[in-house]
C-alpha cells in the first residue's frame, strides 16, 4: 500500500491510523521559532465517525487506507443486509450492514443511487444525495389551497422518513427533501 | 490551478502601503536600507531550516533563509544601522502562514540593547497595526505556568513525556528541543493567541541561535525575543552574538544536530567568521515576517491572501 507524508496531506486524503481507516480534515502545518515542523491534523475516524486531532513531526507519513467512494444502485434488503450494485455496468453487487448503511437507511429507495465508501472492498458508510424526491404515504388531511399559510404537520414518505411538510401537501404527492436537515424543500415537479 | 494572483487589487495597494510605512520609519531613524544577495555560497546552519540549493556554473549555492550573514558582514565593515525589506527562502514550508518564499524586514541597531529594539518593534507595529503596548512574558514562565514544565529544572524524559502527551507523538521519538517546541505550540501559543501582543523572551540556551547567553538569576537565558500578536508569530529577535570562536562552535553544534537528523551540513560562512574576527559592533538584531503583518493589518486568514502569488499558484 502507498503512504504519504505530511506535506501530502490534504483534506480528503484517505490514511490508516491506529489501525481505522480516516479521512483527513484538515492539516496545518506549524513551524514554533525557530523550532522543528510539525503538521496538527484533523481526521475523522470512518469506522466511528469521532474526530481526532494528532500531530506528526514533519516527513512522519501514514499508509494509505483502501478506501473507495462509489455511486452505487439501492437493489433489496434481506432484512439483514442492504444489497447496492455498481453502476459501471458490472452489476457487482455489495452488502451493507446496518451499522453501514446507518442513517442512510431511512431514506433508501430501490433503484436510486447512493454513495457508497468501501474500505477492502466493504460497504463502511452509505450517503444519500443531498436531495431526494419521495412520495408522501401517510399525513394528516390538508387544507385544498391554503399555500399561503404557515404551519407544518409531519409526512411519513415511502422509505419510513418522516419529515415536516407544509399543510397543504396530500398523500400521494411527491416532495423533493434535504436529505442532510431532513427538511421539506418543494413538491416534485412531476 | 488558477490563473489569477491570490492578492486582491486592494491588497496590492496594502501591501505597497506596507512597504512605503515601513521605509518612513526607518528613514526617520536613520537606519540605512540594503539589499544583500539572495543567492549566496553559505546558507544558516539552523537545523530546524532547510535551504533551497541554487546552482549555476562556478556556483553551488543557496537561497538565502535569512539575510543575517551578510547584514553581518556589512555592519561590520562599518555599515551603521542598516534594515532590509525582501525575499528569503525556506525548504518544506507551506501552510496557511508559511511559505516557501516570504518577504523578510531584518534590521541591526548597533548599540541597542535588546530592550531598546523591543521598543522600536513595538513602535514599527504600532505604526501599522492599532494595538496597545506589548506586555512582556518570560519563555520560562509562560513554560511553567501553561504546559506545567521548567526547561531549566525538568529533565529530557519529563518533558518529552509531556509532550506526548499533548501531542500524541510517541514520547521516544521526539527529542528535548522538538518536545519543547510541541508544548510552546500547543499549550502556550493558544494563550498567546488570546492576547492582542506579547513579546516573550529569554529562551533556552539550546534555543539560542545567533543570540548572546547571558546569566539571569540561577540561569543562563539567550537574550532573545519573540513578538506574538493575536497568536500570530511576527519575529525573532537577538542580542546578537559577536564572538568569532562561539559562532564557530555554534556551526558545529548545529551541524552535529543536522548529522543526527539525517541533514545535509552546512559549510560554515567563512565570511561570516572572518567578519567576526574583524569584529562586529554590539548590536541587537530582529527579523520580522513582513506578509504576516500584512495579515493582521488586513484581517486576512492565510498568507495566499496577501502574497500575489502563493507557492499553490506557481
Amino acid at each position: 500500500m502507498a503512504t504519504y507524508s505530511t506535506n501530502e496531506f490534504r483534506g480528503g486524503l484517505k490514511v490508516m491510523l491506529d489501525g481505522d481507516p480516516c479521512v483527513i480534515l484538515e492539516n496545518e502545518f506549524v513551524k514554533p521559532g525557530k523550532g522543528q515542523a510539525f503538521s496538527r491534523v484533523k481526521l475523522r475516524n470512518l469506522m466511528t465517525n469521532r474526530v481526532w486531532e494528532r500531530t506528526f513531526k514533519s516527513g512522519d507519513s501514514l499508509e494509505a487506507a483502501d478506501v473507495m467512494e462509489l455511486d452505487m444502485e439501492y437493489v433489496y434488503s434481506d432484512g439483514e443486509f442492504w444489497h447496492f450494485m455498481k453502476t459501471d455496468g458490472s452489476y457487482e453487487q455489495f452488502a451493507a450492514d446496518e451499522r453501514a448503511v446507518g442513517d442512510a437507511v431511512k431514506w433508501l429507495k430501490e433503484q436510486d443511487v447512493y454513495n457508497v465508501t468501501l474500505y477492502n472492498g466493504s460497504p463502511l458508510n452509505v450517503t444519500p444525495p443531498a436531495f431526494v424526491e419521495l412520495e408522501v404515504v401517510d399525513t394528516d388531511p390538508g387544507l385544498k389551497g391554503d399555500t399561503a399559510q404557515g404551519g407544518s404537520k409531519p409526512a411519513t414518505l415511502s422509505t419510513g422518513a418522516v419529515v415536516q411538510v407544509p399543510l397543504f401537501i396530500e398523500i400521494g404527492e411527491v416532495i423533493r427533501v434535504d436529505t442532510r436537515k431532513n427538511e421539506y424543500v418543494a413538491r416534485a415537479k412531476s | 490551478m488558477s490563473w489569477q494572483p491570490g492578492a486582491s487589487l486592494s491588497m496590492l495597494r496594502a501591501r505597497a502601503r506596507l512597504r512605503q510605512q515601513v521605509r518612513d520609519f526607518f528613514a526617520e531613524r536613520g537606519v540605512l536600507e540594503v539589499d544583500t544577495p539572495v543567492l549566496g555560497r553559505y546558507g544558516v546552519s539552523e537545523p530546524a531550516i532547510d535551504s533551497i540549493a541554487a546552482s549555476a556554473p562556478g556556483l553551488d549555492g543557496v537561497l538565502q533563509t535569512s539575510p543575517e550573514y551578510f547584514m553581518k558582514r556589512l555592519l561590520a565593515a562599518g555599515s551603521g544601522s542598516i534594515y532590509q525589506m525582501g525575499s528569503v527562502f525556506r525548504a518544506g514550508e507551506s501552510g496557511h502562514r508559511h511559505n516557501p518564499e516570504f518577504t523578510m524586514l531584518e534590521w541591526y541597531r548597533p548599540g541597542f540593547s535588546i530592550e531598546a529594539l523591543m521598543e522600536e518593534v513595538a513602535a514599527l507595529v504600532r505604526v501599522v497595526l492599532e494595538i496597545g503596548s506589548p506586555v512582556i512574558h518570560d519563555y520560562r514562565d509562560l513554560l511553567r505556568s501553561h504546559a506545567g514544565v521548567d526547561p531549566w529544572m525538568d529533565d529530557d524524559a519529563i518533558l518529552r513525556s509531556r509532550a506526548s502527551e499533548v501531542s500524541g507523538i510517541p514520547a521516544d521519538a521526539l527529542d528535548r528541543g522538538e518536545a519543547l517546541d510541541l508544548l510552546l505550540s500547543h499549550q502556550v501559543e493558544p494563550i498567546l493567541a488570546g492576547e492582542e501582543a506579547v513579546f516573550v523572551r529569554g529562551y533556552p540556551p539550546d534555543q539560542a541561535a545567533l543570540a548572546q547567553v547571558v546569566r539571569e538569576g540561577d540561569i543562563e537565558v539567550a537574550q532573545r525575543f519573540e513578538l506574538y500578536v493575536r497568536g500570530v508569530e511576527l519575529c525573532n529577535g537577538y542580542r546578537e552574538l559577536t564572538d568569532a570562536g562561539e559562532q564557530r562552535a555554534r556551526f558545529e553544534r548545529d551541524n552535529q544536530i543536522r548529522r543526527r537528523q539525517g541533514k545535509p551540513e552546512m559549510a560554515p560562512d567563512p565570511g561570516l567568521l572572518a567578519a567576526l574576527e574583524a569584529g562586529l559592533p554590539p548590536c541587537s538584531g530582529v527579523a520580522l515576517g513582513l506578509d504576516r503583518l500584512l495579515m493582521l493589518q488586513t484581517g486576512a486568514a492565510s498568507l495566499d491572501e496577501v502574497l500575489p502569488f502563493s507557492v499553490d499558484r506557481l
